[in-house]
């Protein structure tokens, strides 16, 4: 940049952009970095202290809580596999639709386009939907976590686009060399799409692992709730380990200690900063070919 | 269209069964899609019609007597529609003033950094909350600020002498809401902004600095005016989800305390509806939320196009 930055003013208000930015910066990590050290802390010394970096007595205490108790582990175990299998679910549902979807001469393929749209504008609410999954005898089952979810509009129509966006020669060399349609997708595609996809994989993982909302509604039996809805019956609500098969155990008959809660929140954190890695190096162009073309 | 070129010449208009065939892997392809958006997205708009009618388990949807605006009736009549007129609307004007200019700013202060690293550091840190669940945000609220041994109100205790109860005084819901949407989503905002500003032509900051254009001036003349579409936009869409407070962050920040400020139309309709059966009531409550936002959208589309701007569609 050639921009002239000398003049007095120029340097204060550089200065102050530097501080302000900065604060910013910090105020976006600094709340996990006291949660991640207030769960190596003992609760003594969290009622003592009030904010700290680096907790003087270091304990793993709340963590060894956390990984002795079954409804914890077993949530932990339900969020995971929800957001493996059900991100493999999502991307087969939205790659198979999105392919013939990028073909701009398929009989049908406005109308398709239109229904999709229109369900992003305007849709049938909470109650419809949860009638139709309840008929669907999905109600407490993994199912209701996965299916209804299985495409987001939105996420479809920038997979379209950029296969759409592909050059058409090199479908037209495989189809001369007696490629099949689905040989096509399979070995030509998809294989050129791998950082798309993988972005899209990590946004609808990262949504599973996140979800609260869905498993709230359809999933009433506590055994089988997903990590954040334990999360918030343990802090939020203050209840012990809610409805543990332990619950002879006096530590969960009290509810739980401030450093056990902080654990809990780190637990439910560590799978997204992870992939938070990974992520970054995608997601800005993601949300991007969202926004232009979407 | 290279596929148009390489249809055979003796038929230039294949027929409906001719194009199935040719297209039959593509057709089955879609075939899940299509049933899942049918099934997931359709079936439940049909489904509105419960809020005309007066759903029975029992006697199940079509069997269901007709009652037409009866919940609606109801639902006007009711003294806590206006509790909930008055949260959403509240909340959205809200969001509207003090969270929706902050990304902005904040993409206009980025794009005035010239050093590279620094730029890169602070946008890998402020984007980190947008992929924080919902219920981590809130549980890190309650954390801070509860009363039993929160660092936030131990230090109030420490110099003022007294503990305020953030979490369950109606004053303080709504302003809790719109710190944990600043603090959540206004760095994953900058993106947008900051890929706009990436398309403003350097020479136009070089001519205003020779005409003497100060920092402030080249913001004010060249960097606002370049997000400026990307602005309207996203104010419409703005307008359209005026009456969506967000379910889960209300819901989890919800008690029968706060209860009076806190309260929105979703988390009526999921606790007439979910909690306490009433299917039909809740459904029209839902229902007359989602028409209200379509017509926003569109009014909002319409005045956009009216004062020269490009629009949605």
């Amino acid at each position: 940049m050639a921009k002239h930055y000398n003049t007095v003013s120029s340097r204060v208000f550089d200065t102050a952009n530097y501080i302000v930015l900065s604060v910013c910066a910090l105020a976006a990590v600094l709340p996990f970095i006291f949660v991640i050290s207030g769960s190596f802390a003992t609760d003594a010394e969290l009622t003592q202290r009030t904010v700290f970096l680096i907790p003087r007595t270091f304990s793993l205490a709340a963590y060894e809580f956390i990984f002795s108790t079954n409804t914890i582990m077993k949530s932990i175990g339900v969020s995971l596999f929800i957001a493996s299998f059900g991100t493999l679910v999502n991307l087969f549902f939205t790659v198979t639709m999105a392919y013939p979807l990028a073909r701009r001469n398929l009989m049908g393929r406005n109308v398709v386009l239109n229904l999709v749209i229109f369900s992003m504008l305007f849709s049938g609410g909470m109650i419809p939907t949860y009638l139709v999954i309840r008929e669907l005898g999905m109600l407490d089952s993994y199912w209701a976590l996965i299916i209804p979810g299985a495409i987001s509009a939105f996420n479809l129509i920038i997979i379209k686009n950029f296969f759409q966006e592909l050059p058409p020669g090199l479908e037209e060399a495989a189809r001369i060399d007696g490629c099949t349609e689905l040989g096509l997708l399979w070995r030509i595609v998809l294989p050129l799409s791998k950082p798309v996809l993988a972005t899209f994989a990590l946004f609808y993982a990262v949504g599973h692992w996140n979800d609260f909302f869905t498993a709230l509604l359809y999933i009433n039996d506590p055994q089988k709730w997903p990590l954040q809805v334990l999360l918030r019956q343990i802090v939020l609500l203050s209840q012990a380990a809610a409805g543990d098969i332990n619950a002879m155990d006096p530590s969960f008959v009290k509810p739980p200690d401030q450093s056990i809660k902080m654990a809990v929140i780190v637990v439910g954190t560590v799978p997204i900063l992870l992939v938070y890695p990974f992520l970054q190096k995608h997601f800005a162009k993601g949300v991007l070919i969202g926004s232009i073309k979407g | 269209m290279p596929e148009a070129s390489k249809q055979p010449s003796r038929d230039y208009r294949p027929s409906v069964l001719g194009r199935l065939r040719k297209d039959k892997w593509l057709y089955i392809l879609l075939l899940p899609g299509l049933l899942y958006f049918i099934v997931f997205k359709y079936v439940p708009m049909w489904g509105v019609l419960l809020a005309f009618k007066n759903f029975q388990p029992f006697t199940g949807f079509l069997k269901s007597e007709w009652v037409g605006l009866e919940h609606f009736q109801l639902f006007f009549a009711n003294p806590e529609f206006f509790m909930l007129l008055r949260n959403t609307l509240l909340l959205s004007l809200y969001n509207l003033v003090f969270f929706f200019p902050a990304p902005i700013v904040l993409a206009i202060l980025m794009n005035e950094v010239r050093f590279a690293l620094f730029k890169r550091t602070v946008q890998t840190m402020i984007y980190v909350p947008h992929f924080i669940s919902m219920v981590i945000v809130a549980s890190m609220t309650y954390v801070f600020l509860t009363t039993a041994g929160g660092p936030v109100n131990e230090m109030l205790e420490q110099y003022t002498g007294r503990k305020i109860e953030f979490l369950a005084t109606p004053e303080w819901f709504k302003p809790l809401i719109i710190m944990q949407t600043i603090w959540k989503e206004c760095g994953w905002g900058t993106i947008i902004f900051l890929a706009a500003l990436a398309g403003v032509d350097m020479e136009q900051y070089e001519a205003a600095t020779m005409d003497g254009a100060n920092r402030w001036k080249q913001i004010w003349h060249i960097t606002l005016p370049a997000v400026r579409s990307t602005i309207v936009i996203l104010l419409i869409l703005r307008m359209g989800n005026i009456l969506e407070n967000g379910f889960e962050q209300i819901y989890l920040m919800l008690n029968p305390l706060n209860r009076q400020a806190a309260e929105v139309f979703d988390t009526y309709v999921y606790m007439m509806g979910i909690t306490q059966g009433a299917f039909s009531y809740s459904t029209a409550v839902g229902l007359f939320k989602s028409l209200i936002g379509v017509v926003l959208v569109v009014g909002a589309n319409y005045l956009a196009k009216r004062f020269g701007q490009s629009g949605l569609y």
